[in-house]
């Protein structure tokens, strides 16, 4: 597959987090019993008219400024019209003409180097109902459908094909559910379907640089299925054109169970949507101080904070790419430095053991019971000697267990360090009489016998010798007591 | 354009409606016949109009976030040729 380069562009759509619909006052909360969250309005009876939520327009604002966009001052609505069982006016309001954001980026790290993948535009739109067939309902004569989803705000936003690998998509979805959580506008939960992807790919000779038909694939309900979604159509895509053959413009839809794509419809059998300006809704105009505002009230963003972390605290990249990944984890990660201004160390104890411990026990930093100020006296706790790194990562565990603070359970375990010479001097001349052969290989010159016994020192103090204490001790006893050999 | 007789039984179908002989030709007849007075708006100088896209002097018609009671249950169904435990039933979707 060398000789062909990969073109992906996505559509993402993205649920806001506002308490009511796009254009009535019915509640969006997910998981709500069926139909209990619908009115005359997003079922589309005759005679009624919607009225835009004005929250909306400010979490489309907001969006368009993280991702770099050119807002479009003049919005309005459109219709696009398909027959669907979901969607009960048998048209969806979405903006054509007139987007609210247009040419915007995200930027990635690709091997160090910063790359700019853009961003076509952004459209506010309401989402449709949701079906139930029958290997949900038993029903086999009949579909069930559930309007609660019809009129949730959706930002719908577009990309320009500038993918050209799985690593660049991942990164990219990556980085635009960063930002969404960070602006506050989706929960971005996959599993609930408030971020959706479906992605466009196709392949070309490289050096070619006209975009060839393109497959549209649908039903990616993860990152994991974007990914692997892709990759199947990739090599489908290579194989057929290896083989001499076309690929055909179509939608296709992936089968996670068979780990395969169908096709779904043809290029003939595409929608024809016949678009029009939406006659119940006016025009929106927004103007730039509404802009100022909300610009001024965005928090920063993971992009500029990556470059922050790098700069004011000296941090490489790789820890500043991972700590700013989540908002709450880069809120912690300052939280435990302004009180413990050493930020390398925090870094690795947050990124290594904190990270690893929340990865192992399935909960997110939100959920997790250490404060940044615990963190940090633990810390202080490693740096003073009164415990070791060894006790310092298990007191960790403790303290995410059981909510207590580092001091208490170094107390109650009896873990804080012993950096007393007499005591571990008399430790060690147990050690050393109890293991007549590594020592004398030591002091015949095997120096590796050296961390054996310093590792029996740790046993008989249950780890909590000071490490350098011993050390020092430890080949001092060896070389003051060698002559006497 | 001209609106040809296939391109209104696209229409038709894109529309989900059946048309019988003498409707086909009426609506032929009366699309072409709208279509020749666009011809017509198209002769017009518009140069010093603004596009419009609504009959409405109005902009920024907004409503605040704030939930209000959706339709009793008791009420939704009323429309509705089937139900089934709580949901709209529909012939069985077939993509």
């Amino acid at each position: 597959m060398e000789k062909y380069e990969v073109v992906i562009g996505l559509e993402v759509h993205a649920g806001l987090s506002t308490k009511t619909k796009i254009f009535c006052g019915c509640g969006t909360k997910f998981g709500a019993e069926p139909n209990s969250e619908v009115c005359p309005v997003c079922l589309g009876l005759p005679g009624v008219l919607p009225v835009l939520n004005k929250e909306v327009v400010k979490y489309a604002v907001r969006a368009a400024i993280a991702f770099n966009c050119h807002i479009n001052l003049y919005n309005k609505f459109d219709r696009k019209n398909y027959y669907y069982p979901d969607l009960p006016k048998n048209y969806q309001i979405s903006q054509n003409y007139f987007p609210i954001a247009v040419d915007g980026y995200v930027e990635i790290f690709i091997d160090g180097e910063k790359k700019r993948l853009r961003i076509n535009n952004i459209h506010m739109e309401e989402d449709a109902g949701k079906n139930l067939h029958s290997e949900d309902t038993g029903l086999h004569d009949a579909s069930l459908v559930d309007f609660n989803r019809t009129g949730v705000p959706l930002l719908e936003i577009v990309t320009e094909p500038d993918m050209r690998s799985l690593q660049e998509v991942e990164k990219f979805m990556t980085a635009l559910r960063n930002v969404l959580l960070y602006i506050d506008v989706c929960d971005c939960r996959m599993e609930e379907g408030s971020l959706r992807f479906e992605a466009n790919v196709s392949l070309r000779p490289i050096g070619e640089h006209q975009l060839r038909q393109r497959v549209e694939m649908k039903n990616l309900n993860s990152f994991k299925m974007v990914l692997k979604a892709l990759k199947y159509e990739i090599e489908r895509q290579g194989k057929l054109l290896m083989e001499g053959g076309e690929v055909a413009q179509e939608t296709r839809l992936w089968d996670d169970k068979e780990g395969k794509t169908y096709l779904m419809r043809s290029k003939e059998e595409a929608h024809d949507y016949r678009y029009f300006p939406e006659p119940d809704l006016v025009p929106v105009i927004i103007d730039e101080g509404f802009i100022d505002r909300i610009r001024s009230s965005l928090p920063e963003l993971p992009s500029a904070k990556l470059e922050r972390f790098c700069g004011e605290y000296g941090l490489p990249p790789y820890d500043a790419e991972v700590l700013t990944s989540d908002r709450l984890l880069s809120g912690f990660y300052e939280g435990v430095v302004n009180i413990f201004p050493d930020a390398k160390t925090v870094s690795n104890w947050v990124m290594g053991e904190l990270l690893a411990i929340l990865n192992e026990e399935g909960v997110d930093i939100e959920n997790c019971r250490i404060s940044p100020g615990r963190f940090a006296e633990l810390l202080e706790f490693l740096k003073g000697g009164k415990i070791n790194a060894l006790s310092a990562k298990n007191v960790l565990r403790e303290m995410f267990h059981s909510g207590k603070d580092a001091r208490e359970i170094i107390e109650e375990k009896g873990i804080s360090q012993i950096s007393d010479e007499e005591s571990i001097k008399e430790i060690i001349l147990k050690v050393i009489s109890e293991n007549p052969g590594p020592v004398a290989d030591f002091r015949k010159g095997k120096k590796k016998t050296l961390g054996y016994l310093v590792g029996q020192v740790m046993k008989a103090t249950g780890g909590r010798a000071n490490p350098e204490v011993t050390n020092k001790l430890l080949v001092k006893a060896l070389e003051d007591s060698g002559g006497e050999v | 354009m001209k609106i040809t007789s296939e391109v209104v039984s696209h229409i038709a179908r894109l529309c989900r409606i059946s048309l019988s002989d003498e409707e086909h030709k009426l609506f032929t007849l009366q699309l072409n016949q709208i279509l020749a007075y666009m011809d017509k708006l198209n002769k017009l100088n518009i140069e010093n109009v603004e596009p419009t896209s609504h009959v409405l002097h109005l902009e920024n018609v907004l409503r605040e976030d704030k939930i209000s009671p959706s339709l009793p249950r008791e009420k939704m169904f009323v429309n509705a040729p089937d139900k089934h435990k709580g949901y709209f039933k529909v012939p069985r979707i077939i993509e």
